[in-house]
C-alpha cells in the first residue's frame, strides 16, 4: 500500500529524535572514522550522519527501536548530509554515499518490519535538513545585503541529496526544520528538477520551524506566510517541527489545519529545553499534549523531534491509533 | 488558500479575494518611474533607496514593485542587491515583492532572493508560446504569481478585442499546458494615456474597463492589474489634475473588476473630494463623453497651474517630539535617516557624548530589548535597531575621542572578541553587547555567527584579545560553548570567557562551562552588565587575579548548591568513583621540589597586603551591591560607597602607620604520595611516613568523560615513584585587632568596629592571595624563572590551588587539625576552636597543590559506603564521621 493511500485512512506516526538516541551509545571519535575516515584531517565526532557508513549497526538499531515503538515512517539519518552542511567536516565529497547508504539501511530495516506485518507497511522518509546557511539572512550585521550561500548552491546541494536518497530506496522526501523559507524553496526547486529528470514523482513532506515568541520562522515569516510561500509544490504534507514543544506548537498547527491544502504533520520537541538544554518531558507528559491535537483532528502525521525517544513514539503511536486523521478536503466556506 | 483566491506573502500573508479591497502596489522603487530612486541606485545610496521603499509601505502599499530596468545600471546586480537589502528590513519585506523587469535574467535573479511568494511582472506571448510556457513553468517552480501583459507576437493589445483575445489565449496556455493555478494569474490589459488629443486614444480608458470586466467574467480565478499613472501621462506637471484622473480612473476600473494596480498613493486624490467641476471634466475624458472633453480638461488644468499643484507633504508627526524620544523612535523603528541630526542635537543638549550613549540611546535599546523579550519585536527588527545604534555611536566617536584628549583619560584599548558559536545564527545579544562595549571604548572584534571553535580561538590568539565573549540562543549552543571552553583550556589560554545569550544561565555556566576552563568564566545576564564585568577583568593583573578567583568561587558555590539539589539516585559506588578518578599521565608532569621546604614564617606589612584587597565583597558586607570601582558611579549607592571607601583607607592607614594590626603567616612543604584510598601520605626527610591526609571523593554520577575528582588525585601515587610535594599554610591578619576593637566597643563606635573587622577579613584574604603568589614564585617556585620577570606571564602562570579544609573540595573540617599541628599555628597566633574554627577570625588556612591541572571543585554529596571507608581511615566511629560530614551526606543518617 502506498503512503498516499494509507494517509487517508489513519494518522501516520513518524519516528523520534536520532541525535538523542545516538548520544546513548557514547560514541567516540574512532566510531565516526571506523573503516572510512581513519586518516581524515578533521575531527569527526558529532557528525552523526556519517555513522551510516562507520557504525551502521547503531543507526539500524535505532531505526529498529522506532519501528518497534510503532513508527510508520522512519527518517534517514541524513539531516546534515548536503555538500554545504558537510563542508565544515571536509566530507562534502562523501554525501552521495552517505545519503545512499542511509536510505538503503533504513529501507532494509523498514522492509523487515513490513514483511513481518504487511498490515502495517513501513516507509522511509529521506531527511533533508536546512543546512547551516541561510539564503535570506545575512550573517554580518554590518552588511545586511550579504549572503553566505546562494539559491543556486542550495538548489544543487538539495537536488543531489534527494537523488541519492531516492536511489538508496527512500519512499518519500522530508524537507524539514525549515528556518529560512528561501532555503526550502531552493530544496523544492531542486526536487522538482530531479523529478522532471527521472520522470517520476515521490511524495514530499515539508516541515517548518517556528523559532521564537513572535510565532515566526527565523527568517521572520508567520506560519500563514510560510504556508503560502511553499504552496506551489504539490506536497504530501506540510507541518511544523523542532524549537518548540507540542503545547507551544498548538496555535500554529491550528493555522495549518485551517489553511493548508495538504495533509498536515507535526514532530515537536519533548517540551522546551531546561536550563541545561536538555529535554525532559516524559512520554506521558508529551502524549497528553499531543492527544489534544489529535482530538481536535488537526493532524495526519505525528512524530517527535529533539529529545524524543522510542518510549515517546510508543505513547504517540498508541494515541494516534485512537483518533481519526484530519480531513484536508473539508473547506471552511 | 483552500479557497479560490490569490495568496501572496512577504513575512506576512496577503490574501486577495473577491471580498478584499483594491490592492495597492507601491511603485516608487522603480527606476523607470522615479528619477530619485534611479539616482540613488546609480550612486549606490541604498540606505536612502530603502527609505523610499519604507515610505511606500508606510504609505499603505500592499505589494512592493521593484524595477531596475535602466541602461545606466547593471539591472541584475541592482535587483539582487536591493532585494537582499529589503530582506533585512522586516517592516518593508513584510509585504510581498513584485519583481518587475522586461529582462528575463533580471526576473530570475530576483526570484532567487525572495523567501515569500511574490509576483513576476511580467511575461507575455511577445516572444511566442514556447518561451512563454517555459518561463511560466520556471516561475511556478520558484513559487511566484505572474502578471501577464496583453501582448503577443503581433505587439501590444490596443483595442478591446485584441485585449480579450490575447488574455484568453494566454490563460488557456497557462492553465491547460503549464498547469498554472488560475488564481495566480494576473492580467495587465494595458493602461494607455488619455487626453492626448489623438483620436485613436479616446477609448483607451473605456477599452481597459471593458476588457477588465470581460476577463473577470470569462477567465475564472484570474485577476486584473495595471500601471495607473500612465493614464494621466499627458498631464505631467499638473499634479492636481493627475491626482484627480488617477482617482477617477481607479474608481471606474475597480467597479469593472480591477483587483490591483501600481499607484503612487501620494499622487491620488480621494474620489469623493474631487471638486465637482474637475471630476466632471476628468470623467468626460475617461469615459469619452464629449468630443471636446480633452480641450475642456486642458483649459481647467491651465487655470490651476497658477495656484500651484497641491502638494501635501506628509509631515512625520514623531519629528516634533523631543530629541530623546526621536532617538528612541529611530532605534525602535530602525530608521537611520535622521540619526546624525538627532545625535548632534542630543550631543549639544547633553553634557558629554558618552552620556548620549548611556542615556537616550541605551534607553531606546532597553525598550527594544523589552519588546523583543515579549515577542513584540522579532529578530530582524532588532538587528536593525542595533545598526541604528552603531551609526549613532560612530557619529559620537570623534567627540568621545576629543573628550578623552581633553580630560586626559588615557586608556589602552581593550580587545574583546565576540562570536556566536558554531551551529547558531543568533547574534542579537552579541551585537548589542558588542555595541555597548564599543560605546565604552573597548575594541570589539566581531567574528559573526556560526563560528567554529578553532576559528574563534585562532583569532583570539592572533589578535591577543583580552576577553572572549560567546553567544548563542539555541540549546545546542550550550554544548558548543562547553567545547570552546575545553579547547581554550587545552590551548592553555587564560583570558576571561564571557557567556551570554537567551538559553545560557548562571547555573549552566557554573556547572557545565566553568569546570572546563581554568580561566574566569562569567555569565553575563544582559548587555548592560557587560561593561562593568569587562572593565574589571581587564584592570591590573592583581585585580584580575582577584576577580578571577571571585568568579571561580561564585561558580563553585553555584555548583555546590546545584549538587545539593541532585537526587540520591544519581550516586555511584565509591569503588566506581575511584575507578573514575581524575587521571594524570605522571610521566608528562614536571614536579618541582620546593625551595623552602621547611616551616617558614611570613610577615608582610599591611602596606603590601592592601594592594591585594578585593573590594567588592567589602562593599557587599555593607549591603552595598556593586562591583568595585564602578560602584562609585552607581546613582543609588555611589556616594555612600565612596564615603565608605575613604573611611576604609583611613582605617588601613591606621592599621599600617600605628602598626596596630599585624599579619603573620606560615608555610611548610612535604614530599608526598597518594594512596588508592584517597589519602595523601606525607614523608619526612628520611622518607618515613610522617602523616596521612584524608580526602573525600566526588560520588555523583558524572556525564561522559568527566572524572569523580578527589584532591588526592592531584598528588602522584606512591607506587608511581614520582617525587611529588604538597604544601600547607595558615595566615592571619587579625593580630592586634582585639585591642582596637575593645576601644571602639567601649566608645560604642559600631561603625569603626565593623569597619575594622571587615578590613581585617579582607586583609587575611589578600594575604592568602599574596602568599599563594609568593609560594608559586619563590617559596615553592614551581612557576618557572623566566615567568617571574614577566608580568604578563605571571598572570598566566596561575597554576595550582589552595583549597581549605571545610570548604567544597575537602569538606572535613577536622583535617584542619593536622595542618595546625604541623604548622604550629598557635606560634603565629592562630588557634583552633573545638569546632575547628580559626581564631582570630581574620585567618585563612589550607593546602597547596601544584598539579598543572589542579582545580577547585565541589565534592558534592557522598554515600554511605564512602562514609564507612572514611571512618575507617580516620579511625572515627560512623556516627562521629557522619556528624563532621553532615553537610555532604547524600542520605539521612540514623
Amino acid at each position: 500500500m502506498r503512503v498516499n493511500d494509507l494517509i487517508k485512512e489513519r494518522i501516520l506516526v513518524l519516528d523520534g529524535a536520532m541525535g538523542t538516541m545516538i548520544q546513548r551509545y557514547k560514541l567516540e571519535e574512532e566510531d565516526f572514522r571506523k573503516g572510512h575516515f581513519e586518516n581524515h584531517d578533521k575531527p569527526l565526532k558529532g557528525n552523526n550522519d556519517i555513522l551510516v557508513l562507520t557504525r551502521p549497526d547503531v543507526i539500524k538499531e535505532i531505526h529498529e527501536e522506532y519501528l518497534k515503538a510503532g513508527a510508520d515512517i522512519i527518517e534517514t539519518n541524513t539531516f546534515s548530509s548536503t555538500t554545504i552542511a558537510q563542508k565544515d567536516y571536509g566530507l562534502e565529497g562523501y554525501v552521495d554515499k552517505i545519503n545512499f547508504e542511509a536510505a538503503r539501511i533504513a529501507k532494509e530495516v523498514a522492509d523487515k518490519y513490513t514483511k513481518a506485518n504487511p498490515e502495517k507497511p513501513r516507509f522511509v522518509a529521506g531527511s533533508i535538513g536546512p543546512t547551516n546557511m541561510a539564503a535570506s539572512i545575512s550573517p554580518d550585521v554590518n552588511n545586511p545585503g550579504y549572503r553566505s550561500v546562494t539559491f543556486d548552491d542550495l538548489k544543487t546541494a538539495y537536488k543531489d541529496q534527494a537523488k541519492s536518497l531516492i536511489e538508496g530506496g527512500a519512499d518519500l522526501l522530508l524537507v524539514e526544520t525549515v528556518f529560512d523559507t528561501l532555503n526550502a524553496k531552493a530544496a523544492l526547486f531542486g526536487i522538482r528538477e530531479l523529478f522532471d529528470e527521472i520522470g517520476c514523482e515521490y511524495p514530499v513532506m515539508i516541515s517548518g520551524t517556528i523559532t521564537d515568541a513572535s510565532g515566526r520562522t527565523l527568517s521572520g515569516q508567520t506560519t500563514e506566510a510560510f504556508l503560502i510561500s511553499i504552496g506551489h509544490f504539490p506536497l504530501l504534507s506540510v507541518g511544523l517541527n523542532c524549537a518548540l514543544g507540542a503545547k507551544q506548537l498548538h496555535p500554529y498547527l491550528k493555522i495549518l489545519d485551517k489553511d493548508a491544502p495538504f495533509y498536515t504533520s507535526a514532530h515537536p520537541n519533548a517540551g522546551l529545553p531546561n536550563e541545561f538544554g536538555e529535554y525532559d518531558q516524559t512520554p506521558d507528559q508529551m502524549g497528553k499534549e499531543i492527544e489534544g491535537f489529535l482530538q481536535e483532528g488537526l493532524l495526519n502525521i505525528i512524530g517527535g523531534c529533539c529529545g524524543t525517544t522510542p518510549d515517546h513514539i510508543k505513547v504517540i503511536s498508541e494515541l494516534a491509533s485512537k483518533y481519526k486523521p484530519r480531513n484536508k478536503d473539508v473547506d471552511e466556506e | 488558500m483552500k479557497n479560490r483566491k490569490l495568496a501572496l506573502s512577504g513575512l506576512e500573508p496577503l490574501i486577495v479575494s473577491k471580498e478584499s479591497n483594491f490592492v495597492n502596489v507601491g511603485e516608487r522603487t522603480n527606476v523607470t518611474g522615479s528619477r530619485k530612486f534611479l539616482r540613488l541606485v546609480r550612486e549606490g545610496n541604498y540606505d536612502e533607496a530603502l527609505s523610499i521603499a519604507r515610505d511606500q509601505v508606510e504609505g499603505g502599499a500592499q505589494i512592493l514593485d521593484v524595477n531596475m530596468d535602466e541602461g545606466m545600471i547593471d539591472g541584475k546586480e541592482a535587483m539582487v542587491t536591493f532585494l537582499n537589502l529589503i530582506a533585512a528590513e522586516p517592516d518593508i519585506c513584510r509585504i510581498p515583492i513584485m519583481i518587475d523587469s522586461s529582462k528575463w535574467e533580471i526576473i530570475e535573479a530576483g526570484l532567487k532572493c525572495v523567501q515569500g511568494k511574490g509576483v513576476v511582472n511580467s511575461i507575455s506571448l511577445k516572444e511566442g508560446e514556447e518561451v512563454f510556457i517555459e518561463r511560466a513553468k520556471t516561475i511556478r517552480n520558484y513559487g511566484a504569481a505572474v502578471i501577464v501583459m496583453a501582448f503577443d507576437e503581433e505587439g501590444q493589445a490596443d483595442s478591446y478585442q485584441r485585449r480579450i483575445d490575447i488574455c484568453k489565449r494566454s490563460y488557456d496556455v497557462l492553465v491547460e499546458k503549464v498547469g498554472f493555478p488560475c488564481n495566480d494569474i494576473i492580467f495587465d490589459p494595458n493602461i494607455f494615456p488619455v487626453g492626448t488629443g489623438m483620436e485613436e486614444h479616446r477609448r483607451n480608458a473605456i477599452d481597459f474597463f471593458e476588457a477588465t470586466k470581460w476577463i473577470k467574467e470569462n477567465l475564472p480565478g484570474a485577476l486584473v492589474s495595471g500601471g495607473v499613472s500612465n493614464v494621466s501621462f499627458s498631464f505631467r506637471g499638473n499634479d492636481r489634475v493627475r491626482e484627480a484622473i488617477h482617482a477617477s480612473f481607479l474608481y471606474h476600473a475597480i467597479n469593472h473588476g480591477m483587483d490591483m494596480g501600481i499607484v503612487n498613493p501620494a499622487m491620488l486624490e480621494v474620489y469623493d473630494e474631487i471638486p465637482a467641476e474637475l471630476l466632471e471634466r476628468v470623467e468626460d475624458v475617461l469615459l469619452d463623453r464629449r468630443d471636446d472633453a480633452t480641450e475642456r480638461l486642458l483649459e481647467y488644468a491651465e487655470s490651476l497651474i497658477d495656484t500651484g499643484g497641491k502638494k501635501v507633504k506628509q509631515e512625520e508627526d514623531w519629528r516634533s517630539d523631543p530629541v530623546e524620544k526621536r532617538l528612541s523612535h529611530s532605534l525602535i523603528k530602525g530608521i537611520t535617516d535622521y540619526i546624525d541630526i538627532d545625535i548632534e542635537e542630543a550631543r549639544q543638549k547633553i553634557e558629554s557624548p558618552l552620556q548620549v550613549i548611556e542615556g537616550p540611546l541605551m534607553d531606546g535599546m532597553n525598550i527594544v530589548g523589552d519588546l523583543f523579550g515579549s515577542g513584540k519585536m522579532f529578530l530582524p527588527q532588532v538587528v536593525k535597531s542595533a545598526r541604528v545604534m552603531k551609526k549613532a555611536v560612530a557619529y559620537l566617536i570623534p567627540y568621545i575621542e576629543e573628550e578623552k584628549r581633553r580630560t586626559k583619560v588615557v586608556s589602552k584599548a581593550t580587545r574583546v572578541l565576540m562570536a556566536t558559536v558554531k551551529g547558531d545564527v543568533h547574534d542579537i545579544g552579541k551585537n548589542i553587547v558588542g555595541v555597548v562595549l564599543s560605546c565604552n571604548n573597548f575594541e570589539v572584534i566581531d567574528m559573526g555567527v556560526m563560528v567554529p571553535t578553532e576559528k574563534i580561538l585562532d583569532a583570539a590568539e592572533e589578535h591577543k584579545v583580552d576577553v572572549i565573549g560567546l553567544s548563542g540562543l539555541i540549546t545546542p549552543s550550550l554544548d558548543e560553548m562547553v567545547t570552546v571552553a575545553k579547547e581554550m583550556d587545552k590551548r592553555g589560554m587564560t583570558v576571561p570567557l564571557l557567556i551570554g545569550g537567551a538559553t545560557t544561565s548562571r547555573i549552566h555556566t557554573a556547572v557545565k562551562i566553568d569546570p572546563e576552563y581554568s580561566g574566569a568564566v562569567i555569565h553575563v545576564l544582559d548587555a548592560s552588565r557587560s561593561v562593568p564585568v569587562v572593565s574589571e577583568l581587564v584592570s591590573s593583573p592583581e585585580k584580575q587575579a582577584i576577580a578571577k578567583s571571585r568568579y571561580k568561587e561564585e561558580c563553585l558555590q553555584l555548583r555546590n548548591d546545584h549538587q545539593k539539589r541532585v537526587k540520591a539516585k544519581d550516586y555511584i559506588s565509591l569503588e566506581a568513583a575511584r575507578e573514575n578518578k581524575f587521571k594524570t599521565n605522571w610521566e608528562s608532569v614536571k614536579t618541582v621540589k620546593p625551595r623552602f621546604i621547611e616551616r617558614r614564617i611570613e610577615e608582610p606589612s599591611v602596606e603590601v597586603l592592601r594592594k591585594y584587597i578585593d573590594w567588592t565583597p567589602f562593599f557587599s558586607t555593607w549591603m552595598l551591591k556593586g562591583k568595585f570601582p564602578d560602584i562609585f558611579e552607581n546613582k543609588v549607592v555611589g556616594v555612600q560607597a565612596r564615603q565608605l571607601y575613604d573611611d576604609a583607607q583611613k582605617m588601613l592607614d591606621l592599621f599600617s602607620d600605628e602598626g596596630i594590626v599585624k599579619a603573620k603567616g606560615v608555610t611548610r612543604f612535604f614530599k608526598a604520595g597518594s594512596t588508592n584510598r584517597d589519602e595523601v601520605v606525607l614523608f619526612d626527610e628520611e622518607g618515613k611516613e610522617f602523616e596521612r591526609l584524608q580526602f573525600i571523593r566526588q560520588q555523583g554520577r558524572k556525564a561522559e568523560k568527566l572524572p569523580n575528582i578527589c584532591l588526592s588525585d592531584f598528588i602522584a601515587p606512591i607506587e608511581s615513584n614520582k617525587e611529588d610535594y604538597i604544601g600547607m599554610f595558615a595566615v592571619t591578619a587579625g593580630l592586634g585587632l582585639d585591642g582596637l576593637l575593645e576601644k571602639y566597643e567601649k566608645d560604642h563606635d559600631d561603625y569603626n568596629s565593623i569597619m575594622a573587622k571587615a578590613l581585617a577579613d579582607r586583609l587575611a584574604e589578600a594575604f592568602a592571595e599574596y602568599l599563594h603568589e609568593k609560594v608559586r614564585r619563590e617559596i615553592w617556585g614551581y612557576a618557572n624563572e623566566e615567568a617571574l620577570d614577566n608580568k604578563q606571564l605571571i598572570k598566566e602562570e596561575y597554576v595550582g590551588i589552595r583549597p581549605a579544609p571545610g570548604y567544597p573540595a575537602c569538606p572535613d573540617h577536622t583535617e584542619k587539625g593536622k595542618i595546625f599541628d604541623i604548622l604550629k599555628g598557635e606560634e603565629i597566633g592562630i588557634v583552633l576552636t573545638e569546632s575547628y574554627a580559626m581564631y582570630p577570625q581574620a585567618s585563612v588556612s589550607g593546602y597547596y597543590f601544584s598539579h598543572p591541572n589542579s582545580k577547585y571543585f565541589t565534592t558534592g554529596k557522598i554515600s554511605k559506603d564512602q562514609i564507612e571507608d572514611y571512618a575507617e581511615r580516620k579511625n572515627y566511629s560512623i556516627e562521629k564521621t557522619e556528624k563532621w560530614l553532615a553537610p555532604v551526606l547524600a542520605y539521612e543518617p540514623k
